[in-house]
């Protein structure tokens, strides 16, 4: 059994959020400097060299990458030889967002009440937190900063057995054709596949936390996220909508064993600002 | 690289009658920022019989809620939020003499429309590009509903801010015909 002080973890958080906002991961970077020497549209391309430059202003000049920074997507993988002493883990997570969002000059975008008084909490706060129980003795912390662009495409449908493999493809493909420009393409497209309702979406979000591109160690899979790549890359959307041959940079898609009766379907799509930063105590 | 358009805000009826669908623009002086709430407020307070907080007649909305501006800067990361949720809103803006939009994503149906009504045009910024786009704003400060926050009615100055048009008074979509350009039709399984 490991001791470990709940203040640790709200530090973790704070600098994860500062830093995640800030500094776009080097694997993001470089898939859109692939894209920018790939994009067949001359307006298309200029505008991922103008989003690669945003990177470096960002980075240089230590501003959020986008204004919008996000509700806070913690995701939490506890050891289970891990013993938190200090107080509450959900507490010290939400402290955590809460000094991050005010020391990095972070935007508060979070309201209290979805369809009251929606008003703004101030601090960010609650965080959407994802805990899982895992063996060893480390706590692993990862924030993903989600903006609202983006996490408004997600979708969700549950298809028939019958509508099998091609069936996932059309759905995949018109739920990323109906988003448009809207979550700021290019886009990585989050695919969750199997499971029950709630599983199919947690494995969509799951899904971005992949390295840009890396393929599913299941090979059907693999070939399924390939042919969704294509499939997208030719709906002819492009580099913030205006038209292009780069509407995703990657398709990932995590699968669960199903219901004899089922076949789920989640999508949920990351903007090019695909912000995420993990650390392990 | 095509010629980038120098233009003046607020607008002017003869300057939306030249731009056209796919013209990239450089627009310095003055434009409004408003975003969802605000927009809220505004079509309560027209409810009322009530005037705008300012003079809305060739004026520019810019669609974006910033970050804290830093110390010494005039703003935060400021890049477009997606013009889609506004559009409830917006014929009824157009009417009263909006003339111009900065936002990200496609325009409603309606909104084309009451642009070709009303003359007014829709530029697309880069959404996500807000360190970047914070270095055309040269000055910020809030004109009403301060209590929102980010979400407050700010005017800005601006200077050679980068911008496309997305939608022209002609009814030209540059989402519609970027689109087409570039779709294209591949077999069921792609090959390897």
């Amino acid at each position: 059994m490991r001791e470990l002080d709940t203040r640790d973890i709200t530090q973790a958080v704070s600098r994860l959020c500062i830093e995640a906002t800030r500094y776009l991961p080097a694997d993001v970077l470089t898939a859109l400097q692939a894209a920018e020497v790939a994009e067949v549209s001359p307006l298309g391309k200029r505008i991922l060299g103008k989003i690669v430059e945003n990177a470096q202003i960002a980075r240089d000049e230590g501003m959020p990458l986008c204004q919008d920074t996000g509700i806070t997507v913690v995701f939490l993988e506890v050891g289970q030889d891990v013993h938190l002493t200090g107080g509450g883990l959900t507490d010290a997570v939400n402290e955590g967002v809460r000094r991050g969002y005010a020391d990095g000059l972070l935007r508060k975008s979070v309201v209290d009440h979805p369809f009251s008084a929606r008003l703004n909490t101030q601090d960010n706060t609650p965080a959407v937190i994802h805990t899982e129980i895992v063996p060893g003795d480390r706590l692993k912390i990862t924030v993903m900063p989600k903006g609202g662009g983006c996490e408004n495409m997600s979708y969700f449908q549950m298809l028939t057995p019958a509508a099998g493999r091609a069936g996932a493809i059309d759905f995949i493909v018109n739920c990323v054709d109906r988003s448009g420009a809207n979550p700021c393409p290019p886009v990585i497209v989050g695919v969750g596949v199997g499971g029950s309702a709630d599983k199919a979406m947690a494995l969509a979000k799951h899904a971005l936390l992949r390295p840009v591109g890396a393929p599913n160690p299941d090979a059907d899979t693999a070939e399924l996220e390939h042919e969704l790549l294509a499939r997208i890359n030719a709906l002819g959307i492009g580099p913030i909508g205006v038209g292009g041959t780069t509407t995703a940079l990657a398709v990932h898609v995590e699968t669960f064993p199903c219901h004899i009766a089922s076949l789920p379907v989640a999508v949920n799509l990351q903007c090019h600002s695909a912000r995420t930063k993990s650390v392990e105590l | 690289m095509p010629s980038v358009k120098p233009i003046m805000a607020p607008l002017t009826d003869d300057l939306v009658r030249e731009l056209r669908v796919g013209d990239e623009v450089e627009i310095s002086g003055e434009v409004y920022v408003a975003r969802d709430a605000a927009h809220k407020r505004f079509a309560a307070a027209l409810d009322k019989g009530e005037a705008l907080p300012f003079e809305i007649r060739d004026q520019v909305l810019y669609y974006m809620g910033p970050t804290p501006a830093p110390e010494g800067r005039p703003i935060g990361s400021a890049g477009p939020t997606t013009a889609g949720r506004i559009d409830p809103y917006t014929p009824r803006l157009l009417a009263l003499g909006l003339r111009g939009m900065i936002g990200k994503g496609n325009r409603s149906p309606a909104v084309r429309e009451a642009m070709q009504t009303y003359h007014a045009v829709y530029f697309v910024a880069i959404g996500g590009a807000g360190a970047l786009l914070a270095r055309y704003i040269t000055a910020s400060e809030v004109v009403a509903y301060a209590e929102l926050g980010a979400e407050a009615v700010r005017r800005l100055r601006v200077a050679q801010f980068p911008a496309i048009v997305a939608n022209d008074m002609y009814g030209g979509d540059l989402f519609e015909s970027g689109k087409q350009q570039y779709r294209r039709t591949i077999p069921e399984r792609a090959e390897a």
